[in-house]
């Protein structure tokens, strides 16, 4: 009996099968360590093959005005989490609001994720977008914050309602950070 | 370590089908993992994979990120998505015969 083993090549499922999954993030934080969870699982999905819609809403606006973007912050404020850079040591809460923790809580985050190759949020948000991410805007937003397109970061598709986003994203996946 | 047979070429494969041994490589055979993946070569495709080959043995057995072929191997990310369509990223690292790239970004 001849029996010739089958050739064992990688199931990318990137035909029909994957049923054209679809992924929106609402990022809604302005704070540096919270733009970056909506990047990176938006990027994942992305080079998975997955339609990818982020949509910035709220302090997530941060993240794409043109003159914020730059320079979000991280505060050890409330976030019990945070260590000293070595060991298990927490900073006690009660340092956390002096004048210059935050600056340099911002200085070593920035350089703890460029360390690890992770680009900083413009130069991530155009990676995004070169690969085919949508990026949306927040129309109520816009209007508290008195932006108009011209204002945000030129990879944003449109300013839309949080109606036009819930029928954009029909059948989506949803991730709200 | 599973071994299987691509167009006259043994060799050896993870669970997956991503090559596990960097010599066994040659350019015939990534010619025939991209046929058998859909991916026709032509000297663009040919640029990226070549980039990745020599970047896995200089950062010392690791694969790179799409990001990474893009801002170091300076090819273009939309181009990229173009060329090995949906899952660029592993598409190019199982051309190249190598594993799968573990960074996040």
């Amino acid at each position: 009996m001849t029996s010739t083993a089958e050739a064992i090549i990688p199931k990318f499922d990137d035909d029909e099968s994957d049923g054209g999954r679809t992924l929106a993030i609402i990022c809604s934080k302005g704070n540096l360590d919270m733009a970056y969870p909506g990047l990176i699982l938006a990027n994942a999905a992305i080079g998975e093959g997955v339609e990818v819609h982020l949509f910035f809403t709220f302090w997530g606006f941060d993240m794409i005005i043109k003159s914020r973007m730059n320079d979000l912050k991280f505060s050890p404020s409330g976030n019990t989490a945070m260590h000293m850079p070595v060991g298990d040591v927490r900073i006690p809460q009660a340092l956390a609001p002096l004048p210059g923790m935050q600056p340099m809580a911002t200085h070593m985050l920035k350089k703890q994720i460029a360390d690890l190759g992770v680009p900083e949020v413009p130069d991530f948000l155009e990676h995004i977008v070169a690969s085919g991410g949508h990026l949306h805007a927040c129309r109520m937003s816009a209007d508290m914050n008195h932006v108009t397109l011209d204002d945000l970061y030129d990879g944003v598709e449109d300013i839309i309602n949080a109606s036009d986003f819930i029928e954009l994203t029909a059948g989506a996946q949803l991730l709200f950070i | 370590m599973p071994v299987t047979t691509i167009a006259g070429h043994e060799i050896h494969v993870d669970d997956e089908g991503f090559m596990t041994e960097y010599d066994e490589w040659s350019e015939d055979l990534g010619k025939e993992l991209a046929a058998a993946i859909g991916v026709e070569m032509s000297d663009d495709t040919w640029g990226p994979i070549k980039f990745l080959r020599d970047d896995f043995k200089a950062e010392g057995g690791h694969t790179p990120t799409l990001r990474r072929v893009s801002t170091v191997g300076g090819f273009d990310t939309k181009k990229l998505f173009e060329m090995f369509p949906k899952k660029p990223a592993k598409k190019m690292a199982y051309i190249a015969g190598l594993p799968k790239p573990a960074g996040c970004v």
